[in-house]
């Protein structure tokens, strides 16, 4: 599991929050900032793959998203396009041209209230980590399990 | 295609660090105006440096770019440092000269390949390019990687580097931790050479351009992290007469100073500047690349940078290399700076060309006044001539084609309108 963000944009550390709590739950889980290779070098050698980030689509602060990544991109609206900074949906693009694609990749988009300058999260986001913890640990099982 | 009146124009430019547009108008099939906008908001930092601690610049400063935040606080300490009357020299030096490579690599690599090479290939995005050459990107992002890796080593993390301060550093790298550079530079070095092979063979459009370049140049080296003022009309001052010859200006379109010589107006900054003035400087590998590439010191075509930043990619692993074979670590990871009330200037070689810095500092140390000039500003009036002399050339070129290579001839600049902005999308008028 890898959680993106950055711990001093408020909501932006919901990623980060999720796979604190996983790795204390004993997933493989790790946090980085979101820079691309760095994303692709986390998930090196790993069949499965859960990405966490929070994003910002004009949907209910807390909502939580799921996307299957594996095959289709990650839709449009859950992702800023920006004309110079390479977000979550480039680098799975990359990785995807690149032939560095896990055999399963699933994104989870946590929707922010605020992603100003400082450190904790909305009550509205910290109800949706919980949620999006529980939900991973159950499909991490699942997954784990069949083998 | 009838010679009639229109405008090319590109509200988003993409493949550039920040938010900027462009602008062309065309009248009667005569060129009639161009403009690089920069709207990318106001930054404030000249503003909010003032009250702050003379030791507070270079971490503030390097705040101005993800990109090239060493650039910023290589400028930084060096003034402040000139400000106190301490020059860093030795082992401390070689190290500054080390994480500068880094940054050089890091940043080159991401223009040459990620942002540039597209424009020459047909691909309109790296990721585009990739499912051809998935190969060659791979290697882009390794090359990449190496830099990150020493500006890690070096400067404590890859991004904003945290261990810099006016002095020197806050800890010096064992020679051991230095070690395992070496065998990632070597690969490093091997993948620039390719670079310079596959850039060199690619079509260039027939444009060259009688440029003012002006760069760094120290005596015996390559210029990086300091040296005298210097161009190929005459130029030649220290940086403390920055102030004396160039003037930054305002113009509507754009939150970007612009900035120009008191004497002759537009100059260029940047890898072209650089490699032209001080070609006998490269390193030895770097030079024979050029050589094999056919490119000397006569170059002035500036879709060419792309050889060029190549190139020096060659030289920036070739002197990470030779800086890391003579590394012995000093025996202080500092100098001891006391601030004594005066105006300090430092410029130094950012990867697109010279970024100034001058701050005035009172007896305590507290920052008075700021000023600091990024290349991009100084070579926004370079990239507006090079347009209009582009779109006059190729005037009767479809408008997407000639949309293309209009934003094509801005990503030779490699512009970094984040620390422009004091600024880029395309418009074409065609009336």
């Amino acid at each position: 599991m890898i959680g993106v963000g950055n711990a001093w944009r408020g909501d932006d550390a919901a990623g980060l929050v999720v796979a604190r709590r996983l790795r204390d739950r004993g997933v493989n889980a790790v946090a980085i900032d979101g820079e691309p290779v760095a994303i692709m070098d986390a998930w090196e050698g790993a069949e499965a793959v859960w990405v966490v980030d929070a994003v910002s689509s004009g949907a209910a602060p807390g909502a939580v998203h799921r996307v299957d990544v594996t095959e289709a991109e990650l839709p449009h609206e859950l992702t800023r396009t920006s004309s110079h900074a390479f977000g979550l949906a480039e680098s799975i693009e990359l990785a995807r041209a690149l032939g560095r694609m896990p055999a399963r990749l699933v994104v989870y988009g946590i929707e922010g209230a605020s992603f100003a300058a400082g450190v904790g999260l909305s009550p509205a986001v910290e109800s949706a980590v919980g949620e999006v913890v529980a939900a991973l640990r159950e499909e991490v099982e699942m997954c784990t399990s069949r083998r | 295609m009838s010679r009639k009146s229109k405008t090319i124009k590109t509200d988003f430019l993409a493949r550039v660090e920040g938010e900027g547009a462009m602008l062309v108008k065309i009248k009667d099939g005569a060129l009639e105006d161009v403009q690089l906008k920069i709207y990318e908001p106001p930054r404030f930092f000249e503003a909010f440096l003032r009250g702050r601690g003379f030791t507070e610049a270079p971490d503030i400063t390097a705040r101005i770019c993800g990109i090239c935040p060493v650039a910023y606080q290589m400028s930084a300490v060096r003034a402040m440092e000139q400000a106190c009357g301490v020059e860093v020299d030795g082992q401390l030096r070689a190290l500054r000269r080390l994480l500068y490579c880094g940054e050089w690599i890091e940043s080159h690599a991401l223009h040459v390949f990620m942002l540039h090479l597209p424009d020459f290939l047909g691909y309109e995005s790296a990721i585009e390019m990739a499912k051809d050459h998935r190969d060659l990107v791979q290697r882009a992002l390794d090359l990449k990687r190496v830099g990150n890796e020493v500006m890690t080593v070096v400067g404590g993390r890859e991004i904003h580097p945290v261990n810099v301060r006016v002095g020197g550093f806050y800890r010096s790298p064992r020679r051991s931790e230095l070690q395992p550079l070496v065998e990632k530079l070597e690969r490093a070095r091997e993948t620039a050479l390719e670079a310079v092979r596959l850039t060199a063979g690619l079509d260039f459009p027939e444009y060259d351009y009688d440029y003012e370049l002006v760069s760094l140049s120290a005596s015996g080296e390559y210029p990086v992290d300091r040296g005298r003022l210097v161009s190929n009309r005459g130029l030649d001052i220290d940086v403390t007469e920055y102030p004396e010859h160039f003037v930054e200006e305002h113009v509507p379109w754009s939150n970007a100073l612009h900035s120009q010589l008191r004497e002759r107006g537009a100059y260029l900054v940047g890898p072209l500047a650089r490699f032209v003035l001080n070609y006998e400087l490269l390193s030895e590998g770097a030079r024979a690349a050029a050589v094999e590439a056919g490119i000397g010191p006569d170059v002035r075509n500036p879709f060419r940078s792309i050889v060029v930043r190549s190139v020096e990619m060659v030289f920036a692993a070739e002197e990470s290399l030779r800086l890391i074979a003579a590394y012995e670590q000093p025996d202080r990871p500092a100098l001891e700076v006391v601030p004594r009330a005066g105006v300090g200037h430092g410029a130094t070689e950012a990867p697109r060309g010279v970024l100034y810095h001058r701050y005035e500092i009172d007896a305590e140390g507290t920052i008075l006044d700021a000023t600091i000039v990024p290349p991009t500003s100084q070579n926004q009036k370079a990239i507006e001539d090079d347009l209009r002399g582009v779109v006059a050339r190729y005037l009767d070129l479809p408008e997407p084609a000639l949309a293309l290579r209009c934003e094509q001839t801005i990503r030779n600049y490699d512009p970094c309108i984040s620390c422009a902005t004091h600024f880029l999308t395309l418009e074409v008028e065609r009336s």
